[in-house]
């Protein structure tokens, strides 16, 4: 009985431990949404914008922004070394752990953005140090997951002969995991820590100026600047935002992240000299100063030794998984106080809900989520109907791909917010249908992955499959259906999966949309969320949150889950 | 009494192994209660097939598993987690793909709290003694597999081992590299320019074996015990083409493919092997068909020497073994001596067409394997004649570990499906004798 529970956690369904991590996340939230009730200390009241929308102010914000994202990286990468060496390493812990990261990684982490910019500020009251942790937590809670999930996934993959060979030599675990396990899954975090950076700009928008009840925030920042921008009406002011985005992306992306994915490569683990090897100008600059590398060489080695403390790891870390039977009393009681606790948590919640919300409104929300629902799943088809044949036909033509590819994933990091001013122009103009029109919102930063992925898979389609199918003259329909999506199956899901939950997340911003002085508004989930949130209306924000969560995870489970799995299993290559 | 004490280095006393499922069922054991011991100066080579249990038996040895019973004594201090006193050489080289050579053989010492200066001094020695020298910077997937696996000896050296434990260590090298490192190892040995004092390898080739070891221990499978046990006494430097060499190694292949004694009392084990516990190898119908073919064409005629077909074939016993059980459980070709020779049948099944072949195929599955018959029983008991897949794996596990079940269960889809005796969907994981039409 208990073992079935035990070993449940990798399977694709919906199971008890996705109940006991949803319902510890809602009533988290609801702690923190009491708590602001609970303290009364009078908010700041809602001053003038201390925002200016003057060029010349733009690199500024440009770096306040950019300091936010990485200090939420560094918060990140903090997050992502405990948090997944815990649940790698511990049973226990991972039976709770990875069931929660599952669940953080698939719901809306923007409709959870009102409670934690309370909580922040009511901890650093009248001051903007709360303002500013509340935006880094924010940009945070958009780049952990992944890339705690994909550490925490090396660790479990680390190859076994590296592993016996560590354990041969008695490496403690300090010494273990920097020696073997951090090196092997950096690869893998590197790419995921990109993504994330990616990501990162569409919460850099909706938690640098944002408006919670009584409450309203403007740190100086790029998102700070496209929302004053978007009040204003200013269409030159967004122009030079894009701008500013672009040059900041691409000053990144040279100056650190080439480097460092050209400088990871030497920690893959494969046989053969790969062909493609990376390179950066950077890297290859740092490699040839010698005063740098004189400088460094010290610091290195110091870290060096740094690595090889051999700091055994307390017992409770080191519990081995394989050889000794765990203890079957322990285990039972570990799960009682899981469920109690999940429990308290789950009914805390749903009294919360009841105090001021009926049957009614639930009801409601549960015909506004299915709207947003449906909203996702006709855009989603949309986008793939337009952009798989596109991305296919780049894909298969490598010099294109290679140009493409990396477009694509810097179009993926602009927000939604920009298109506002052009949305509610042509809304208004065109009197259109917002329910529908408005629709178009929600894939337009998330369809980028689907784009890059899809080329990815394309351009990786081995040329002996192509040349068979040109040699048996399959074309058309049948190229298709038999060849091409079998072929790009697991690459398109991948981006897919991506874009679905982007997409979610995104409806809470585009379904609710502001220009200058009008509101256009979407029925739906997200602009029910959104406009609880401006009027600081936690039960109701509570509800959406609770409500598009259990859908987004239901459909992950039994849609995109299972999808990925046949993929993976009939289709990889 | 004290005389043993000095020269017994490793004392592995009654080690049984039992791998346990998820669900903490304890199942049919890899290795069966184990003894051996070795001398100092001695190297020892644990010979025997895939799923032996040799490896497990190896790394219980260095501490890296723990034995479900008995116990491994070395210099007559118990193994109790990963041991100070070995190291290993492995099949996959196992270097840390993102260190150079140097830092590769430092790795060892400097984690286990060896001065910087002193690491350093050891590591360049061990490269030296290998011949290394002048890849000290080089990284793991700049250099030929030969020069890989020479980065494995270098970093077991340097730990200063007593014993040197080395896990197929040349079997995935060419065979002209795997040569020269064989002759460098015991060249070194030799001349007593290693610090360790016993060697033991665990190898899958019989050559490998008489070419290097005192002496021979050939486990048998499912469970792992040990079979037999050979001194080798041929004096090195030894000749492969050497009579005595030649008869040793025949010898083994006899000892190797004799059947069980009809005489002794059956044991459990024994008693299941004939029913629906009968292990099967996972070989391809090709391969088979092939076998057949090269034995009953010039110059074997229909009777070949195992040492010689292994040869011509280019086939380890890894793979020449399960072949030729295979055939003989299908009553296609039989053992005799180190030798295998075709039946009256196996010399027809050489002649026939293709539709032939998997017709008398299919019937000699069906007589003579009884997991075969019994999928086909089910099959016409059920109404809906299909059956999923899990309900035979389970009962295979009754009698054989995990890995031997999904290895028998994907043998005998393969054989039922060149026999067309049943049809099996990848997809739903069920058999049925629904072909498409």
């Amino acid at each position: 009985m208990f073992n079935s529970i035990a070993s449940a956690g990798r399977r694709a369904l919906p199971n008890q431990w996705d109940l006991i991590a949803f319902a510890a996340i809602l009533a988290i939230l609801t702690a923190i949404a009491k708590s602001y009730h609970g303290i009364s200390a009078p908010l700041p009241a809602p001053s003038e914008s201390p925002i200016s929308l003057d060029y010349w102010q733009l690199p500024y914000y440009a770096l306040r922004t950019t300091l936010r994202m990485f200090a939420a990286l560094v918060a990140s990468l903090i997050f992502t070394f405990t948090y997944a060496t815990l649940a790698a390493k511990s049973r226990r812990a991972e039976m709770i752990l990875i069931p929660v990261l599952d669940i953080l990684q698939s719901v809306p982490i923007l409709g959870f953005l009102s409670f934690t910019v309370t909580f922040f500020l009511n901890l650093f009251p009248g001051n903007t140090m709360g303002a500013e942790l509340a935006a880094i937590f924010a940009i945070f809670t958009s780049q952990a997951w992944n890339m705690a999930f994909s550490f925490y996934q090396s660790l479990r993959t680390v190859p076994r002969d590296l592993d016996e060979v560590a354990r041969g030599f008695r490496l403690s675990g300090w010494q273990k995991f920097w020696q073997l396990e951090a090196p092997f899954a950096m690869p893998g975090l590197i790419w995921n820590t990109m993504m994330s950076m990616s990501g990162g700009w569409f919460f850099v928008v909706a938690a640098e100026a944002i408006t919670v009840g009584d409450t309203t925030i403007a740190l100086p920042g790029v998102g700070s600047y496209i929302a004053k921008a978007n009040d204003a009406g200013d269409w030159s002011a967004i122009g030079a935002a894009v701008l500013t985005m672009g040059i900041v992306i691409l000053l990144y992306d040279q100056l650190l992240f080439r480097p460092i994915v050209a400088w990871a490569a030497k920690f893959r683990v494969e046989l053969s000299v790969s062909e493609d090897v990376e390179s950066s100008w950077v890297l290859n600059l740092i490699k040839r100063t010698h005063w740098l590398r004189l400088g460094s060489a010290p610091v290195l080695a110091a870290l060096r030794s740094i690595s090889l403390w051999s700091v055994r790891f307390p017992t409770i870390l080191r519990a081995q998984k394989t050889s000794e039977q765990p203890s079957r009393l322990l285990d039972a009681i570990w799960i009682l106080i899981v469920i109690a606790v999940a429990a308290w948590a789950a009914w805390l919640t749903i009294s919360y809900i009841a105090t001021e919300l009926s049957w009614d409104e639930v009801g409601r929300v549960f015909v506004l989520t299915f709207y947003t629902l449906l909203r996702v799943i006709v855009l989603m088809l949309l986008a793939t109907l337009v952009w798989v044949p596109i991305s296919v036909w780049i894909g298969l033509r490598p010099r294109w791909a290679e140009a493409v590819q990396p477009i694509a994933q810097f179009l993926a990091a602009f927000p939604v917010n920009l298109l506002f001013g052009a949305a509610v122009s042509l809304v208004l103009a065109y009197n259109l249908n917002t329910n529908i029109w408005l629709s178009f919102l929600i894939v337009f930063g998330t369809q980028w992955y689907i784009v890059f992925n899809t080329i990815g898979g394309a351009a990786a389609f081995p040329n002996d499959l192509r040349e068979a199918a040109a040699n048996f003259r399959i074309r058309g329909w049948r190229w298709w259906t038999q060849v091409m999506i079998p072929a790009i199956a697991p690459y398109y899901l991948t981006g897919a999966i991506t874009a679905s939950g982007g997409s979610w997340n995104a409806s809470i911003v585009a379904e609710y949309v502001k220009w200058k002085d009008h509101t256009v508004v979407a029925q739906g989930v997200g602009s029910y969320i959104a406009e609880a949130t401006e009027k600081g209306d936690f039960p109701r924000i509570v509800l959406g949150v609770a409500m598009m969560s259990l859908f987004v995870t239901l459909f992950n489970r039994l849609f995109w889950r299972q999808l990925y799995a046949y993929a993976e299993r009939r289709l990889r290559l | 009494m004290l005389d043993t004490a000095i020269t017994t280095i490793l004392d592995v006393d009654k080690v049984s192994q039992v791998f346990s499922t998820g669900s903490g069922e304890a199942r049919a054991p890899v290795l069966s209660d184990v003894s051996m011991r070795m001398r100092t100066g001695e190297i020892v080579a644990l010979l025997g097939r895939s799923g032996s249990g040799k490896s497990t038996l190896l790394r219980i040895i260095s501490g890296l598993t723990r034995p479900t019973e008995g116990t491994v004594k070395i210099e007559g201090e118990p193994v109790d987690g990963p041991a100070k006193e070995v190291a290993m050489v492995f099949q996959s080289f196992a270097l840390f793909p993102w260190l150079d050579v140097l830092d590769n053989v430092e790795i060892g010492p400097r984690s286990n709290g060896v001065p910087l200066d002193e690491t350093r001094k050891r590591a360049l020695k061990a490269i030296d003694t290998i011949g290394l020298d002048g890849f000290e910077s080089a990284y793991p997937k700049e250099l030929s597999g030969g020069m890989r696996q020479r980065v494995g000896f270098a970093r077991a050296l340097v730990m200063q081992p007593k014993i040197l434990l080395m896990d197929e260590p040349f079997s995935a090298l060419d065979v002209l590299t795997a040569e020269t490192l064989r002759t460098d190892l015991l060249d070194l040995w030799q001349e007593g320019r290693m610090p360790i004092k016993a060697i033991l390898m665990v190898t899958h080739n019989i050559e490998e074996a008489v070419l290097m070891a005192d002496r021979i221990l050939v486990l048998s499978s499912n469970p792992g015990r040990i079979a037999s046990e050979i001194p080798v006494t041929i004096p090195h430097p030894r000749d492969r083409l050497d009579p005595g060499f030649r008869d040793l190694v025949e010898k083994i292949y006899a000892l190797m493919t004799q059947r069980p004694d009809p005489t002794k009392p059956a044991t459990r084990e024994a008693a299941a092997a004939v029913g629906l516990g009968l292990a099967l190898p996972r070989v391809s119908t090709n391969s088979l068909a092939g076998m057949l073919e090269e034995i009953a064409a010039p110059p074997y005629d229909g009777k070949a020497d195992l040492p010689h077909l292994a040869d011509s074939l280019q086939l380890e016993i890894d793979e020449l073994f399960p072949l030729g059980e295979t055939l003989q459980l299908l009553r296609l070709a039989e053992f005799e001596e180190g030798d295998i020779k075709l039946t009256p049948l196996g010399r027809r099944f050489v002649d026939m067409d293709v539709d032939q072949r998997k017709k008398a195929l299919g019937d000699q599955v069906l007589a003579h394997v009884p997991l075969a018959s019994h999928i086909k029983r089910v099959l016409d008991e059920r109404p809906t004649h299909r059956a999923p897949a899990t309900r035979f794996r389970e009962e295979l596990e009754d009698y054989m570990s995990e890995d031997y079940a999904e290895r028998t269960l994907r043998a005998i889809i393969n054989l039922g499906r060149y026999g067309e005796l049943f049809a099996y969907d990848e997809n739903s994981q069920t058999f049925s004798y629904e072909n498409p039409q």
